[in-house]
């Protein structure tokens, strides 16, 4: 699987059709790899490309202005990424880049998705595992518990965050070129990690995110401290399935509206 | 040294955002009505409940308030058609969050007032004032807002 991916990657690149393969290489340590940058076919001997072992989210390179503007790139996807890239090509993100996504299946041989990315979806929807068997006892362990005790929780749990905004570097998603943290009048949040801002930039993160969210877990995974925000959003991410569950393929649920939403709480 | 205690009764900081085109004109007909209501609220002016963004309850909540009210028009009513139809959704969402994160639903009340309903208003300002009352001011909110003093760095 491995070798096909780079063999595919490095015919792309010869023959010109690319000049960029954005992907995967050994990491440092064995077993982990990182992300890697291939710009010749030479480079794309260095790609590696095993589902288990891939775990960043390359979805986040496809806008940075500086590495694909005015290039032909190609993105080698595991079911996460290409999840996400379905989500950036919705909200129209992708338009102008159009990459080719490469994906592997199970017999190993390489799939090229080319723009619009329909037929991706579904090959994603067909494929998307559930979610790790930890979360899910975390979150239920959360939500069983008080209000009060959530918030002790919560302000606790992410007491030591420094804001450091891995958290919103690494998602795919975030891809506003100016965030509401660095505005600064209104200063919307306290720019000093403090527990109350460091809730509230969590709030605003993840309230951002509602019913966008594909749930890949980049987030937590760049948090240098280990704070369980993946819960978040994996929490919104529930509960707007609930409440609005025939929306937000074709957009965003927020964006959209019924008449027939929900208005009990609404005196 | 003496503590001077502060005997005074709760009177809760009650921050209403209110859309410009029903709410508050029925805030007014309150007033013009001669309706008696507590005196707690604060009335925040907003175009639509669709410009009312999430931050600002956030805001509202660390600059000391106790509760929260947002009133716009009834649906099919909004002067832009959609405000508040979206603004619904909006909250439908924010509140799960808040919840989720431990902060006190009960505090953010939602409200239709029109126009023409200033008895309503009225009431929901009186509700609201009785329901924070009894709930007390929102200490655990503060205390995580006080956090830079309690932990000076001067040890």
């Amino acid at each position: 699987m491995q070798n096909k991916m780079s063999e595919y990657a490095s015919l792309l690149l010869r023959e010109g059709k690319v000049d960029l393969v954005i992907g995967y290489e050994a990491g440092s340590e064995s077993g982990t790899t990182r992300p890697f940058i291939a710009c010749s076919a030479e480079d794309a001997a260095r790609l590696v490309f095993e589902p288990a072992r891939c775990v960043h989210n390359l979805a986040v390179y496809l806008y940075k202005k500086e590495l694909v503007s005015g290039k032909k790139v190609a993105v080698t996807a595991t079911i996460p990424v290409a999840e996400s890239i379905c989500r950036l090509a919705v909200e129209h993100q992708l338009d102008s880049l159009s990459p080719l996504v490469l994906t592997c299946g199970e017999e190993g041989s390489v799939r090229q998705w080319e723009s619009p990315y329909s037929e991706l979806a579904e090959f994603v929807a067909a494929h998307t595992s559930p979610s790790s068997s930890t979360a899910e006892e975390q979150l239920a362990r959360l939500e069983a518990m008080s209000r009060e005790e959530r918030w002790r929780f919560w302000t606790d749990a992410l007491s030591p965050c420094v804001k450091c905004y891995a958290c919103r570097a690494a998602c795919p998603l975030c891809y506003c070129t100016r965030c509401i943290v660095e505005v600064n009048r209104p200063q919307w949040i306290e720019p000093w990690p403090v527990p109350l801002a460091n809730v509230e930039w969590q709030i605003n993160r993840v309230m951002h995110m509602a019913g966008r969210c594909t749930g890949c877990g980049a987030c937590a995974r760049a948090c240098p401290l280990s704070l369980p925000i993946n819960l978040l959003t994996l929490h919104l991410q529930r509960a707007v399935k609930k409440a609005f569950p025939d929306d937000g393929k074709g957009g965003n649920v927020l964006s959209t509206f019924r008449p027939n939403d929900e208005d009990t709480f609404i005196r | 040294m003496e503590e001077i205690k502060n005997t005074a009764p709760f009177e809760p900081k009650i921050v209403a955002f209110v859309c410009n085109w029903c709410t508050y004109a029925g805030a007014d007909l309150a007033g013009t009505a001669r309706l008696h209501y507590p005196s707690n609220v604060r009335i925040v002016r907003f175009p639509c409940t669709g410009r009312i963004d999430f931050m600002l309850l956030l805001k509202a909540f660390s600059g000391g308030a106790d509760g929260i009210i947002v009133s716009g028009c009834h649906p099919n009513d909004c002067h832009y058609t959609s405000g508040n139809f979206h603004a619904r959704r909006r909250w439908v969402v924010f509140r799960d969050l808040l919840n989720f994160v431990g902060i006190d639903v009960r505090r953010v009340r939602f409200s239709w007032v029109s126009a023409a309903e200033g008895a309503k208003w009225a009431e929901l300002v009186d509700e609201t004032v009785r329901l924070i009352r009894e709930l007390g001011p929102y200490t655990e909110y503060k205390r995580a807002a006080a956090y830079m003093e309690e932990h000076d760095h001067a040890e």
